[in-house]
Parts: C-alpha cells; structure tokens; sequence
C-alpha cells in the first residue's frame, strides 16, 4: 500500500461578540426569539442600505496583530450572489480578493502554520426544514430565522500547512485560545460561534503536486474536527489505493456514524458574480485605529504560557489547562498576586478548583472563595499551619461560605501541631497504651511491621484530632520503634 | 399649463397664514382629479394623509409656529422612495401590496421641513426605461400632448409638476431618469452630485449611479427642493459626510467659463432644433457676459456602453431579493427554487428580465473583465476626461435629450433606440457629478426642448447660477 502525505487547510468562521449586527443597529444576541432582532437593514427590504458596524474593524484589527497580519492601507467588500431563501438580499456582502487582512501566521507545538487571510462579511438567517427529517429535500416546508443574519464574522483562511488531525486541532486549538485572549468572540464550537471546515486532500509521498482536495463541513467541536479528518484520510487513502478518482466537493460529518457523507451538488457550478459591493465605501482604518489595536491586544497565550512555565515553575500541560481558561488564569494570577506560590495556586486551580466549577457548572469569576483567599490557604499549607487533607476540609468550606482559610482553621482548630516536644509527648502516650502492638511489631516479619506501623500511625493522627504534623509524627515514631 | 403658484409663494403664504394649508392641498386634489383619468402619472394619490397633514400645519400656524420652509407645499414622489405604510411598488407587479415600515430619509426631510406629500408617481418599472411605458401600471402620457411620452423613468413626476397637480416632486436619475423627463415635460429637473443626497429609503436600481433629485417649475423651487433633502445621513455610507454650502440666489454669469460638449451636442441624431436651443442659451450667456467655448470630452461618446454594462450589473444584484420569499408577489412552485423562478417570471416585465440577463452575463466568471471590468475603465477615463475639462470650465452645456418628446410606442419595440435617449445624461451618472435640465426652446413639434446644466462635484451653487441666467434668457 502506497504511503500519502496529508495536506490540510482550514476555514474558520467566527462570530463576533460586538453589540450589534455587521451593517445594522439590530442586537447581536444568540438565542431570541425568532425574527426579534430584525430591521428594514437586515431584512434587506428595498431601499435599506449597509452601515459597517465600527467595532467589526476594530476586531479585525486586533485579530491583525494577534495572528501577525498584514492590514493594507484599504480594504473592499464585495457582493457574492445567490439565491438562498435564508439571505434576504440574496447575495451576501463579504470581502473577497482585498480582505482586511493578510498574510498571517502562529505557531502551533513548535511548527508555523501560516494564516493567508481573514475577512469581514455577514451571516445568513437560519432556515429550519420542518418534516421530512429535517432534510431540505424531503421536508414539508421551510421555516426562515433572520436573527442571525446580517451577524458579524471572520473567516480566518489558513494555508493547506497542517499534515495531520492532530496539527489541525492544535492550530484551532490555540486559534481558539487567541479569540479568546483578544475578547472578539465567544468561540464556542457547540453554539456555533466558532465554525471550522477543513479541507483535506492526501497526495503521494514523492509529489510536490497537491490532490485534490474535499471540503468537510459540520464538525461541531475540536473532537469531531479531528475525527472527520482522520475519517476523510480513511476514505481517500482507499479510493487512491484502488486508483479511483477523488472529485472535488463538500462533504457533510456525521457525528453519529462518523463518516462523511457527500452533499448534493448545488444546481449548476457555483458562479457568485462576486462585485465591489456599491452600497459601502473602502474601509481604510487610520494610524490612531492601528495604534489603539496594537496597545489593546493582551498578552497572547504563548508567550504568557511561556512566562508561566518559568515564572511558576509549573509544566507545561497545567500552564495550557491554565492559559486555555481565560477566568481561570485570571483568577490564579490575581491569587499569585496575593501572595501565593504559582506551583502551589496551579495545582490548587487545575485540581480541586477545576474540579469544583465542573462539577458545579460554576465559573471563577463566581467563586466565593477570592483569590486573596486561596493565597492565605496556600500560605497556610506552605508554613505547615494545615496538612494537605485539613487543607481540603478548609477549601470545601471557603467555596460554600463567605470566610476566609485563616478563620476557618482557628474557628475550628484546625492548625497542625508542629510542636516537636508536643509531639514527642503525644507519641509516649500513644505508644504507651499500645505496648501490644509494639510487640508485635517487634516480633513481625516485613508484612506484618507495616501494618502495625500504619495502625500506630493511624492512632497517633486519630489522637491529635487530625492536627498532628504527620510528617514529624513518622520521624519520631520510627526513632521510637527502633530505639 | 396652469397659473399655479410656485413652492416659494405656496410656502411663503401658509407660513404668514395668508392660505391654509388645506386650500392648497384641496386645490392640488382637484388638479389631479381633473387630469388624471388621461394622464396616468399617479400610482397612488395619498389624499387622506395629505388632508391630515395639511389641517396639522394650519393647527401649527394658528399656534404661531413655523412649520418650516415648505410649509403646506404638496409634492409628489416617485414610487421608489419608502414611505412607511403606504403602497410602493416601482411600479413592478413583483411588489405587489408591499407597504414599507420606515420611511425614506429624503421624505422624512420633506416632512420636517412642512411639505405634504401627496402622490406616489408612476415610472418606468425599477426606474428601467426613457418613457415611463414600462410601468406595469399603464403608460404616463406628456401633459403637452397625450399621445407622446413624458420621458422617463421618472415621467410620472415630471408629468406631475407639469400638469400643474403640484409645484414640486421627487425622482430618482440612474442614467438620467430626472433630467430627461423634465426636458420633455417643460419643467426644471435636477440630478445632485452622488453623495449629497441619502439614498436610503430609495429602492435600488443601480446604487452607484442612483440618485434623488428635484423636479420643479423654477429653478429657484428646484434649489429649495434640493436644500431640503439633501446632507449628510449616517443611513447611507455613500452619503457626503460635509454639510453643503447654501445654493445661493444669484444669476449672474459675467466671467464665467462656459464649454459646450461637442460629443453630446453635435452628435448624430440630435434634432437640430435641439442643438440651436444649446447655442441660444450658449449666446445668451456669452451676451451675459459668460466665456463660452466648445469642448471635447472624448470618452463621453462610449458612456451609454458603459452605462448598459455597470447599470444592469448592478441591477441584477439589488433585484434578486425579489424572490417571494419575504414580501411582494409569490408564484408557488414545487420547491423553492421554483417558487423563486415563478414569482420572478411572472413579477417581472420584459425591460427589467432583459436588463437582469444582460448584468448577470457582465457579471459571469470569464466575462467579467471584458464587460464589467471593461466598463468600470471606461468609467474611470470619463472622469478623468470631465476632470481635465473642468480645469478649464466653470459648467458644461450640451442637449439633456436628442429630440423633443416621442409618440407613445415609438421606440417599445426597439430598446437600442430607447437607450439612445439618455446619451447626453449618462456621462454625469458615470462621473457622479451634477447636472440638470432647465426648460429652453421649443422643438419641431412644437414640445419643450432642456438645455443641460453640467457641474463637477459638489458644483451646484453654480450650477444654479447658470441655471437661472438660463431661465432668465427666455
């Protein structure tokens, strides 16, 4: 069986979290009642006109610098023409061969993924196919929502420089964890703020000549995107295998069965009579928007990945959970700030505190517990005031109640006994009234030491009401048996 | 035509309280109703809100407030401009019991300043056609003579303020949709400079040559027409963003530079009664003490090509909305898109299939360059050659029309000969600068014959100037 090499490109569709609508005054909303956040603009009725929306460039300028575009001094929408029932003007005003911006690039695990562009252009309505499985062929009619038409997107185009399912998650991954850093859209795969097709085309090793390559469309999470590439690699590996011919085309994923499924062909070739669209002027941002951009864009998730693993000491899968939850990595960096050890606040964050928002669909921003107060409790566990477990006594209380971990632990006693001569004290008592177990000890093979060591310990915790320090107990109670 | 008064005594005498508003509205719904019948130039007439609105502005008056500077003037408006709740129709069948919910920006203005609309006006349908006989609705017939056309599209307007049914009305010029009729009709029409006046509330034909303007009886009517409505609107991008500078009153042309465009004066196929009425009003001048010279503007002559490229080209796009699938005419089909093609088949008429068909094909992938493309260059040298032309003059004159108004289904049955009536005020469109029409002469048959007032960008203060000093000359 001949080896292909995989070349994967990916489309990117991203709604803009702006206030309002790409050309309109209409609210940006996901969710409204259908055909709520309608007007004479969105609706395309005659004699309405486009209004750019000021914010949507103001993005795309930001988007600019995070993925190193290049933005030209101006930049032109065009028309692109056909007929759907969910576009009302039937024909969408997107950017065509002058986008905002161009030649871009990241890097993603060490490799550079170049970006060819990103462009502005508006969403279509929303038709839903009642009957007939919900399929346009079968369905008994059609039901139109036009909220989100006239939506804001980008569609960030990448270069065909990803080889496998892997690369093209990761690329989305941190394309994703970008958005999110410059607070340009709400990213959401599953609600569909964030829309990736892929195209994929496999050629033999030895060609520098690509294939041709097939759409993949309805990937609705990083998940899927990697199964269907990996499904289409499947596919095509074997029509090459047996020498049948690739066509280029669209092709649907399905979850459930996961496979792709070819799409009927729309009639005719798809001619969009694309046009400078009459209607808008040049969008031509100024030096002062370009400056604002510059300024405004945070610190992006790479080098702030970076500066954690070596500022914090913490490795580099926890600086990614960490860098990949916005809040989250707020929340630790603000708990740092107050005082905490970055390792210990990290492990903290991606441990119990992750664990407790899942758990209760809850965010950090939420939380009772104030960074200030996981910077006390992990003070307070690094000066060996609170053992790990009482720690988490401590910690469960301060998610549910407004207190702080110092209350907490002198309410209810909690602070460990560090006190050697307290210790040493407790550990006569103990083993005091456990002179059999002593014995045994003594008497017992490997096994059998163990297991008394364990139950000795076990005592001398029970005994010092779970304050005992227990490292300092296992240092005197071996001195004790062995002496 | 009628004794009737103009828009500045109308105006002047029910902002002093010397007329109701009410007569005058009475007296124009008499007017239409008089005429009407054989003129068709109305597709609707709003006599009701007309009615509301004129007891409103006497109300106003009697409380000592001024209405504004068209108080109680009646107007028509081309059936393209959005008025909220009332029928609007392009006079397309596609559009069928299509009531807008907003109203367009330049009436809104017309209302703020007292005006009273009156009539929706009949047209070409989408503004497609030099005669006002592509009107589903029936042709508009020429006030002078009923069995000639008023010109179009906007011949219901200009028929209009002709027939004495009102001083002022609204149209839209693509190709010359204002001036053209105007110079059949005997009365003053006028294109704006692309920008000054907000489109919003117009429905498209060919947004990058669209544009509203005024048809009135005088030139100074006109000029108080167009400083209502024109101004920057945040609703249309394309507006000019700069408030204009007042028109001013003036008339005098002493040290004017004044050039006759060859190409669209001494062309073939313009009447010669037509050519003298531009010398005459070039002499008069020049007796005023204008400088007057003849000028080549070379790319002039290949306008109406460009123009049958850009203008369906861009029709084709703002039409396909009518789709039946939101408003207007729906044909059922099997599925959508037959539904779409039905509604289109039967919503349509023959001028605007023709014209969608010829801009799709411009628009096509491997066409596109050599028509759409190719257009767009011809458009760029012709503003290139008005540009040079105006470093040496102040305005331009030439014909507005090759001939005086021409019978009624003369030229249906051959578009090439209908197209052929805009030739002298396509060039303007293409450059998006200023132009008009003001009645001079008249022709063989005795009909109106315009002389067209040309004027760079943002020219229109002396482009009224010269204006008036022609309407002075007659």
């Amino acid at each position: 069986m001949t080896t292909y090499e995989t070349v994967i490109g990916l489309e990117v569709h991203v709604e803009l979290a702006t206030r309002t609508k790409l050309f309109c005054g209409c609210a940006n909303e996901f969710g409204a009642e259908p055909n709520t956040h309608v007007c004479p603009v969105c609706l395309g009725l005659p004699g309405s006109l486009p209004v750019l929306n000021r914010t949507v460039v103001e993005f795309a300028l930001l988007l600019g610098v995070a993925l190193n575009f290049d933005v030209p001094p101006s930049s032109i929408f065009h028309r692109k023409n056909y007929f759907y029932p969910d576009m009302p003007k039937d024909f969408q005003v997107s950017q065509f061969d002058e986008p905002i911006c161009v030649d871009g690039w990241i890097d993603v695990a060490g490799e550079r993924i170049r970006i060819e562009r990103a462009h502005m252009e508006e969403d279509t309505g929303k038709t839903t196919h009642m009957g007939g499985g919900g399929r346009i062929h079968d369905a008994d009619y059609s039901l139109v929502d036009y909220n989100r038409a006239g939506i804001p997107l980008l569609e960030i185009v990448s270069r065909p420089d990803m080889g496998s399912a892997e690369q093209a998650r990761g690329y989305v991954s941190e394309l994703r964890a970008i958005l999110a850093t410059i607070g340009i859209s709400d990213v959401k795969m599953e609600e569909g703020s964030m829309r990736v097709d892929a195209n994929v085309s496999l050629r033999a090793n030895s060609t520098d000549v690509l294939g041709t390559k097939v759409e993949i469309k309805n990937m609705n999470s990083l998940r899927s995107l990697g199964r269907a590439i990996d499904s289409e690699i499947e596919r095509q590996s074997a029509m090459l295998d047996s020498e049948e011919v690739i066509i280029q085309e669209t092709r649907h994923w399905d979850e459930v069965a996961g496979i792709t499924h070819g799409m009927r062909s729309k009639e005719g070739s798809s001619d969009y009579r694309y046009f400078p669209e009459p209607d808008l002027v040049p969008v031509a941002p100024t030096d002062e928007m370009r400056k604002v951009a510059r300024e405004s864009v945070p610190e992006l998730p790479a080098p702030k990945r970076e500066r954690l693993i070596s500022d914090w000491g913490i490795g580099s899968s926890d600086a990614r959970v960490l860098v990949d939850d916005r809040a989250l990595c707020a929340y630790a960096e603000a708990a740092v700030a107050a005082g905490g050890s970055g390792k210990d606040v990290t492990n903290w964050c991606t441990g119990e505190i992750l664990g407790y928002l899942n758990e209760h669909g809850s965010t950090p921003e939420a939380l009772i517990l104030r960074p200030e107060g996981l910077a006390e409790l992990v003070a307070l566990l690094a000066d060996d005031t609170l053992s790990r477990s009482l720690a988490k006594d401590v910690l469960e209380e301060c998610l549910a109640t407004p207190v702080m971990p110092r209350e907490v632990v002198e309410r209810r006693g909690l602070a460990q006994m560090n006190d050697e001569g307290e210790l040493a004290a407790l550990v006569d008592e103990v083993l005091g009234r456990n002179e059999d177990a002593i014995a045994q000890w003594k008497a017992g093979d490997e096994k059998a030491r163990k297991k008394k060591r364990g139950f000795l310990m076990g005592e001398l915790m029970k005994t010092s009401g779970s304050k005992g320090n227990p490292k300092v107990l296992n240092q005197l109670l071996d001195e004790r048996l062995h002496d | 035509m009628t004794g009737a008064k103009t828009a500045v005594e109308t105006a002047a005498a029910v902002r002093s309280g010397d007329r109701s508003a009410r007569s005058v509205v009475e007296e124009a719904l008499a007017a239409i109703s008089s005429r009407e019948e054989e003129l068709h130039a109305c597709n609707e007439v709003m006599a009701d809100s007309a009615r509301a609105r004129a007891g409103a502005i006497d109300a106003a008056v009697a409380h000592g407030e001024d209405p504004g500077p068209l108080a109680g003037v009646p107007i028509a408006l081309k059936d393209n401009l959005c008025v909220q709740g009332e029928l609007t129709t392009c006079s397309s069948k596609i559009l069928e019991g299509w009531r807008p919910p907003y109203t367009a920006t330049v009436v809104e203005r017309l209302l703020a300043a007292g005006a009273i609309p009156i009539a929706k006006t009949n047209l070409d349908e989408f503004a497609m056609g030099s005669s006002t006989e592509n009107s589903a609705f029936g042709p508009t017939r020429n006030p002078h003579d009923m069995t000639r056309v008023p010109g179009g599209s906007s011949g219901g307007s200009a028929a209009a303020v002709s027939a004495g049914y009102v001083p002022l009305a609204l149209g839209s010029d693509t190709g010359g949709s204002i001036r053209q009729p105007a110079a059949f009709c005997g009365v003053v029409g006028v294109k704006p400079t692309y920008g000054r006046v907000s489109r919003y509330g117009l429905i498209a034909f060919a947004s990058s040559l669209d544009q509203i303007g005024p048809f009135a009886t005088t030139v100074d009517d006109a000029a108080l027409l167009l400083e209502t409505i024109w101004g920057p609107d945040q609703m249309d991008s394309t507006s000019i963003p700069s408030q204009p500078d007042p028109i001013g009153a003036g008339s005098d042309v002493s040290g004017l530079r004044i050039g006759i465009i060859e190409e669209l004066t001494d062309l073939e196929g313009i009447a010669p009664e037509v050519r003298a009425s531009v010398e005459r009003a070039a002499s008069g001048l020049e007796g005023s003490g204008a400088h007057i010279e003849r000028v080549s503007i070379p790319s002039c002559a290949y306008g109406l090509s460009a123009y049958y490229l850009i203008a369906p080209a861009e029709a084709s796009s703002n039409l396909a909305r009518y789709d039946g699938v939101r408003y207007g005419l729906r044909v059922d089909g099997a599925d959508v898109a037959e539904m779409n093609a039905k509604t289109r088949a039967a919503g349509f008429g023959a001028e605007v299939k023709r014209r969608i068909m010829l801009g799709t094909y411009a628009l096509s992938a491997g066409y596109y360059d050599a028509y759409y493309g190719q257009a767009q260059k011809v458009r760029t040298l012709i503003i290139g050659d008005f540009a040079q032309a105006y470093e040496r003059f102040d305005v331009l004159l030439s014909p507005t029309a090759p001939t005086e108004a021409f019978k009624i289904g003369a030229k249906t049955a051959d578009p090439l000969a209908m197209y052929m009536s805009d030739i002298c005020t396509i060039p303007t469109n293409l450059a998006g600068h200023a132009a008009m029409s003001v009645p001079f002469g008249t022709g063989a048959e005795g009909l109106p014959i315009g002389v067209q007032v040309l004027a760079p960008a943002l020219g229109e203060s002396v482009m009224f100037t010269v204006a008036r000093a022609v309407e002075g000359l007659r």
